[in-house]
């Protein structure tokens, strides 16, 4: 059975909730997601199915909504707001991303909604948490991305070229992801002591304190880093790290290698290769074979270690330029060498260890006849894992099904 | 004092770095009882951070790294030395008394040290028990490792950051470290909640790279959908709006140097609105009008934008526009969050905490708020071994003596 089979989750559709209500329903849940009359407005985001946009069409929606169930609900509609109650009392787990204010005005917030459902857990998630001086700001995500902080760490070392938010929505995923990890921790807290409670998560929190090296520089050094191509964003310069293969793919080679045994592994497969005679540092590999392992603060401390560090880091770098990407990938690694692929979807997709694992899942779309490949779960629970995901519902398919089952006088 | 939400549970931690060890901090933020163990006779260095840069003063060594001091508040801290069998053995009782366990070596290092589910579970039938590595325990590329710049390229992150006609941005840093540590404390919660309900611990075999490519969002659907490969001419373009109904939507210069600001215009009134405030002839232009004008000439539109914003400051231009409810922000620096930003003071984003041998830090706190069972960030990173009196004395019940004993003997 998947972790959370028997619980159920009212979701109003937002940008906000949405990765948070999938991960959710993967995991088991019965998350209902409420629309407005016409369909939820994230049905009008793209891509859209064959570059055709309509509500069924959005995968958009479709990624962001797999194993839900729709209800459509007007909560203009004072009818509605009942309707909704009765759902909240029964589910127990409300999730939200309303602009803060708004459920207050119409009487269906955390302080109304206790009054049906006593230990209700209600998460709301907001751009910057429903109280406080900027909670009324205007937001996308690329600039959460931007105010909170990752942006001013992704781009390139050309600094004439704007700062770089990474695709993939991540400031709304970054505040989806907190809200699962504190409803379950509020879940766990109810279970264990019987208490409900409201969680306020803010995607501008979220996202600054998933900033790494950039906030700790600041907060302990005072130091400000700065942004390099395809590498740790840094207070001072650092060499590249990206590497561009002989097919044209790009390999990231991580932290070079500071153990012997990795130094000696890299020189014998440069003489291999017969690459050793062109790599005038090939001496300094040997080298690196017999020094005890490099430890992160000898390397800016100790000009010999530091340049036994750069010949393992450049031997890399010419062996990846003779390789396709993946060959290149699975030979560092298979020597013990921490190396990756700059991987496009596609090549996730395709790939026979995601494959292997399961990762990529079939899911049947009988609304339009044919079944398509899905990213499956981001987490292998092998005793409970997590469900088999089913496509995104149809605007209200499941309206009558799901509010059939209330008492007559709340539908 | 308010109650804890994860208060009555303990966690047995072989975590480190940010993907392992952010995992549990944040468990501990909510009162559980996260005791960290690390190798005495390696001073805890098989985690990079141990006495990395950036520093706080001049001082170095094993307890001045601030990543390492970052990423391990809450817990406490013993040492075990795995080489010897009196280790193992109270390992095996430390694990009777705890509810998961969790770590991010290398695959199969746990199992080697003779501490595998079967182990584990031997010892305690409901353990969870969590390992998270690059590329999972299981798989033609389990043996293989990984850092978080590694997870994030292989998961297909990286290639999602960046402009035309030029190689990866990527992540600026180990962006799936921080995710990794998220989706692990996702996957200890979760399985918490299975053994509440059935009484049944698992082992939940955690791979980054799978979780990174969890977190691509809706581009993989236009491969496996619409067979449009991400690999293609002029993409990403990842300033741009993915879902094709915004313009602009960019990151321009504004003035000074490397100052930017993010502007997206979401709807045909804040064009309108924005065109009044620019001023300019070239907004008048039929062709702008509209979103699908706009979208189709993004190239001519970006450039006549930055052109403008050069002129002006971020932050003053940011709340211009934010009175004419566009969404705009200027691309904040550290200092400009931390130390000026009125919502993470007010949120209390910053707790400072008294580490043993650093002093007072700042470090992250949480990015969320529990109206009833709140985090709380006040014990510092254990120096190493500082909680061994307490785990070995107070939860395994040795005597001080006995402590004493496997010190000397190399044990602890």
């Amino acid at each position: 059975m998947a972790p959370l089979d028997g619980w159920t989750v009212i979701e109003l559709s937002s940008q906000a909730t949405a990765f948070a209500g999938k991960l959710l329903a993967d995991m088991g849940a019965d998350v209902i997601v409420v629309e407005p009359p016409g369909g939820s407005p994230l049905r009008n985001l793209g891509p859209f199915l064959d570059d055709q946009p309509g509500p069924e069409h959005s995968l958009y929606w479709w990624h962001y909504n797999t194993s839900k169930r729709s209800v459509v609900l007007d909560l203009e509609d004072p009818e509605g707001r009942v309707t909704f109650e009765a759902l909240v009392a029964d589910a127990g787990i409300l999730l939200e991303g309303e602009r803060p204010g708004r459920l207050a005005e119409l009487g269906i917030d955390y302080p109304d909604l206790v009054g049906v459902r006593p230990d209700l857990v209600h998460c709301s998630v907001t751009p910057f948490g429903r109280q406080g001086p900027r909670s009324d700001e205007h937001v996308t995500d690329l600039t959460i991305l931007a105010t909170g902080g990752p942006v001013w760490s992704c781009g390139y070392d050309d600094h004439e070229i704007p700062p770089v938010r990474g695709g993939g929505h991540q400031g709304y995923q970054t505040g989806g992801v907190w809200a699962v990890i504190s409803i379950l921790t509020a879940a766990i807290h109810r279970r264990h002591a019987g208490a409900g409670q409201h969680i306020d998560v803010s995607n501008h929190a979220a996202v600054n304190v998933t900033t790494e090296a950039a906030t700790y520089s600041w907060l302990v050094a005072g130091s400000e880093v700065q942004r390099q191509t395809g590498r740790h964003a840094v207070h001072r310069p650092t060499t590249p790290t990206q590497v561009q293969c002989a097919d044209g793919k790009y390999l990231n080679t991580g932290v070079p290698p500071r153990r012997p045994e990795e130094f000696k592994v890299l020189h014998q497969w440069l003489v291999e290769l017969g690459l050793d005679q062109e790599f005038p540092l090939a001496p300094l590999l040997e080298l690196g074979g017999t020094y005890e392992n490099i430890g992160m603060a000898e390397i800016e401390e100790d000009p010999m270690i530091a340049e036994v560090f750069g010949a393992g880091r450049d031997a890399i770098g010419l062996i990846a330029g003779r390789l396709s990407a993946n060959d290149a990938f699975i030979g560092f690694q298979s020597r013990g060498i921490p190396v990756g692929p700059v991987n496009a979807p596609e090549d996730v997709m395709n790939d026979p260890h995601f494959i292997a694992r399961g990762f990529v899942v079939d899911v049947d779309h009988d609304d339009v006849g044919r079944s398509f490949q899905y990213p499956g779960a981001p987490i292998s629970m092998t005793g409970s894992p997590f469900a088999a995901p089913t496509r995104a519902p149809l605007v209200g398919e499941h309206t009558e099904e799901v509010l059939g089952l209330l008492d007559p006088e709340h539908r | 004092m308010s109650p804890t939400a994860l208060g009555h549970l303990r966690i047995c931690d072989f975590t480190g770095q940010l993907a392992g060890a952010g995992a549990t901090r944040h468990l501990g933020a909510f009162g559980a009882e996260v005791i960290r163990i690390e190798d005495p006779v390696r001073e805890g260095k098989w985690d990079i951070l141990r006495g990395s840069p950036p520093f706080k003063d001049e001082r170095r060594g094993i307890e001045f790294g601030s990543g390492f001091q970052n990423h391990n508040v809450t817990k406490r801290g013993i040492t075990l030395n795995m080489r010897t069998d009196r280790a193992k053995e109270l390992l095996r009782e430390l694990v009777a008394v705890s509810d998961a366990v969790t770590e991010n070596f290398a695959a199969g290092v746990l199992d080697r040290m003779g501490f595998g589910y079967e182990q584990l579970s031997a010892i305690k039938p409901d353990v969870i028990y969590v390992s998270n590595c690059g590329f999972g325990q299981v798989g033609p590329y389990a043996g293989f490792k990984s850092w978080g710049p590694i997870a994030q390229a292989v998961g297909g992150l990286t290639f999602g950051s960046g402009l035309p006609d030029q190689p990866p941005a990527g992540w600026g840093y180990s962006y799936m470290d921080h995710h990794g540590g998220y989706f692990m404390a996702i996957a200890i919660l979760a399985a918490l909640v299975h053994r509440d309900t059935t009484g049944q611990g698992q082992w939940v075999d955690m791979s980054c790279t799978e979780a990174a490519a969890s977190l691509l969002g809706p581009s993989v659907l236009d491969y496996t959908v619409n067979a449009r490969p991400a690999r293609r001419e002029g993409n990403p373009h990842s300033n741009r709006d993915a879902t094709g109904t915004m313009a602009p939507h960019g990151i321009y210069a504004t003035s000074g140097i490397d100052n930017w600001i993010a502007i997206s215009v979401r709807d045909d009134d804040e064009w309108v609105a924005l065109t009044t405030e620019i001023g300019e002839p070239w907004t008048t232009s039929e062709r702008l009008a509209d979103a699908g004008g706009r979208l189709a000439n993004q190239d001519v539109l970006d450039a006549e934008i930055d052109r403008w914003t050069r002129g002006h400051d971020r932050h003053v231009l940011a709340a211009r526009l934010q009175a004419l409810g566009i969404a705009a922000a200027a691309v904040a620096r550290p200092e400009d969050r931390i130390d000026h930003d009125p919502a993470t003071e007010a949120w209390g984003l910053w707790p400072t905490v008294d580490h043993a041998a650093m002093g007072e830090v700042r470090v992250d706190g949480l990015p969320v708020h529990l109206s009833e069972t709140d985090w709380v960030i006040n014990r510092a990173t254990p120096t190493l071994g500082a909680d061994n009196d307490y785990v070995f004395g107070e939860i395994l019940g040795l005597e001080p003596a006995e402590i004493e004993s496997l010190r000397d003997e190399g044990v602890i």
